[in-house]
């Protein structure tokens, strides 16, 4: 931890185990954690996104315990659950709307970094290790998304693992590895199963590290600017403990919308139809989470190159904090940033609207335009506007921006509201 | 909060009421989670099985599967019910009844472990009421025990010719499912 300790052992019990294993040490000063006092409820998406986790391993080690993974037992092992296993239904259900808001709460946690830019030094391992999360992310939904062995699963599972087969030479090699076979079979289905059991303990871990990184270098916050002193921060408990509280039951409303009132509205009908090795569906889309980059992929007229430019699109997050040469990190103070900011919001939307149509006509000739800006921002757009772009002067502390600049007497200023705890 | 320390204010509700709140929430979303453990719908579907009886010879015993356990259906000789009618309920350690059809405090009487005019057919749950064995008796060549009935190999438990615990660890008589006959030869069991 990078703040000082405020902790003093209370109890002879407290200082025994202090010494010996300092939990109680680390839960306080995780709870006093100096926390920027200008959060907004933008910074609320990290707890929500802890919480995604918890519930996705929970409800998922409840649907191993009634899941059979073999091409013969596997669709009919999910409808069970649906229909026999008591709350199945329940369960089921909100492991399966559980992933897409899983990719809800990570996009918007994301688009959040990339306004504020947190990814900026001294950030830029926690940035690195949230891309991490990101494909761990992906690459669990994915082999999840399989494994109710409908139709969409098997062919998601044929179109994601050829995708290794453009790779020159050894491309082959790779995807029949991939397969335990020379077809999506039911090797691949068991080796899906054993890791998407896995991965959610590697994220879980990853998580660990992207807490830590973020313990060490502290939040950042709306307007960017570093913490100076004590004025600038609150403990983490109670304020952002309640906030954060308040932002998951609000987010808990939609997740349970999803759940109690359109379960399915999210998926697609085609997987309740029975895997079949000798018929593709006429559409093939992916989850809604996947559309953008599925977008990138048909974009370009090229196998090899697809792939690329699809692996490259996250790929990129990782050189970001490099990439930008602004020293200005909040959108707050740039002017010119905010406008390409959100006109690159757009273009992950429109790439996720034409990831859903079919690579024809205006709908290619669009995602071509929105791919290549895709990487223009990254690539051209935020090296060139460090350089270009004058941004507005910044406050000069975190405290003086909340409160106002104090007047001479050294109270509160009448801007604040009295102060909560008198209320 | 210095001088208001031990009033309660409008504060400590909201936060009793919201610690409260979360409180019973979690209850509440534990169930689910408790309950898909519990036997699910297509297990209690299996609940029932139907048995005919006509193949059975006089001595001859069979097993069937009912919710996944052995049940025990024995068409008892003349001799093995007379030997189970004359046994007296004061000698038994178990002195209830252990049939699903009657009430618990029944005495564990020959005729109270069968149906009446079906006395030859006894219908047990196989299983020993001491740590879960199945107990010999059903084939022939098996030791049926010093009563004539069952015994269980695991920890020397003695059933006699009604199902009764006679002699051994186990602490209870062998169950009678619920069960009726749907005809003259077929039972119902569950």
């Amino acid at each position: 931890m990078s703040h000082e300790s405020t902790y003093k052992p209370n109890s002879n019990f407290e200082k025994w185990m202090d010494e010996r294993l300092p939990i109680i040490r680390m839960s306080a000063e995780i709870s006093s954690f100096p926390t920027p006092r200008n959060l907004n409820y933008l910074w609320t998406f990290g707890g929500i996104l802890t919480f995604c986790l918890v519930v996705q391993i929970v409800t998922g080690i409840i649907l191993a315990m009634h899941y059979t993974p073999h091409v013969d037992y596997a669709f009919d092992s999910v409808q069970h659950i649906k229909r026999n296993v008591n709350f199945g239904w329940l369960l089921q259900g909100i492991h399966m709307v559980g992933g897409s808001m899983f990719f809800l709460a990570v996009f918007v946690h994301m688009f959040r970094g990339l306004y504020y830019g947190s990814y900026k030094a001294p950030r830029e391992i926690l940035w690195i290790l949230g891309v991490v999360l990101l494909l761990l992310m992906m690459a669990t939904a994915f082999m999840g998304y399989v494994l109710p062995w409908g139709q969409m699963s098997f062919w998601a599972a044929t179109v994601i693992t050829n995708l290794f087969s453009a790779i020159p030479l050894i491309g082959e090699s790779i995807v029949q590895w991939l397969w335990g076979g020379f077809s999506v079979d039911n090797p691949t289905l068991n080796r899906f199963y054993a890791l998407h059991f896995l991965l959610p303990f590697m994220i879980f871990g990853v998580v660990v590290l992207h807490i830590w990184a973020l313990h060490v270098t502290g939040n950042n916050n709306p307007i960017g600017i570093d913490v100076k002193g004590k004025q600038d921060t609150l403990a983490f408990h109670p304020l952002y403990t309640l906030k954060d509280g308040f932002a998951l039951a609000v987010f808990a409303i939609l997740f349970a919308w999803f759940v109690f009132y359109a379960p399915d509205y999210l998926g697609h009908p085609d997987n309740y139809i029975q895997a079949n090795p000798l018929q593709t569906p006429p559409h093939i889309v992916p989850e809604w989470y996947f559309l953008p980059f599925y977008a990138i992929l048909r974009a370009i007229p090229s196998k090899l190159l697809g792939v690329i430019a699809m692996v490259s699109s996250i790929l990129v997050l990782f050189i970001l904090p490099w990439l930008d040469t602004s020293r200005v990190r909040s959108a707050k103070f740039r002017p010119l940033y905010r406008i390409f900011f959100w006109i690159f919001v757009v273009t992950c939307l429109g790439l996720g609207y034409l990831g859903a149509k079919p690579p024809e006509g205006n709908y290619l000739i669009f995602a071509r335009l929105f791919t290549a800006y895709y990487f223009i921002h990254f690539l051209i757009v935020i090296p060139m506007l460090g350089l270009i772009e004058r941004p507005k002067p910044t406050p000069n502390s975190i405290s003086e921006s909340v409160l106002g600049k104090s007047k001479g007497g050294g109270g509160q200023p009448d801007a604040v509201p009295a102060a909560p705890e008198n209320r | 909060m210095a001088s208001e320390i031990d009033e309660t204010n409008r504060r400590d509700f909201l936060m009793i009421a919201t610690g409260a709140f979360a409180a019973v929430g979690g209850a509440a979303a534990l169930w689910p989670m408790i309950d898909q453990m519990n036997p699910d719908a297509s297990a209690l579907s299996l609940a029932s099985v139907e048995v005919d009886l006509s193949p059975i010879e006089e001595g001859q015993a069979i097993t069937v599967v009912w919710r996944g356990k052995p049940v025990f259906i024995r068409n008892r000789s003349k001799q093995e019910i007379d030997e189970a009618m004359a046994t007296k309920v004061e000698d038994l350690p178990d002195p209830e009844a252990r049939n699903a059809a009657i009430s618990d405090d029944a005495p564990a009487s020959d005729v109270n472990r069968t149906k009446k005019g079906k006395e030859n057919w006894l219908v047990l749950v196989g299983i020993c009421t001491h740590l879960g064995c199945i107990p010999k008796g059903q084939r022939i060549g098996d030791s049926k025990g010093e009563f004539g009935g069952w015994f269980c190999p695991c920890h020397g438990s003695h059933y006699d010719t009604s199902g009764r615990i006679r002699k051994g660890p186990a602490p209870r008589n062998l169950d009678v499912p619920p069960y009726e006959f749907i005809s003259d030869s077929k039972i119902k069991i569950g």
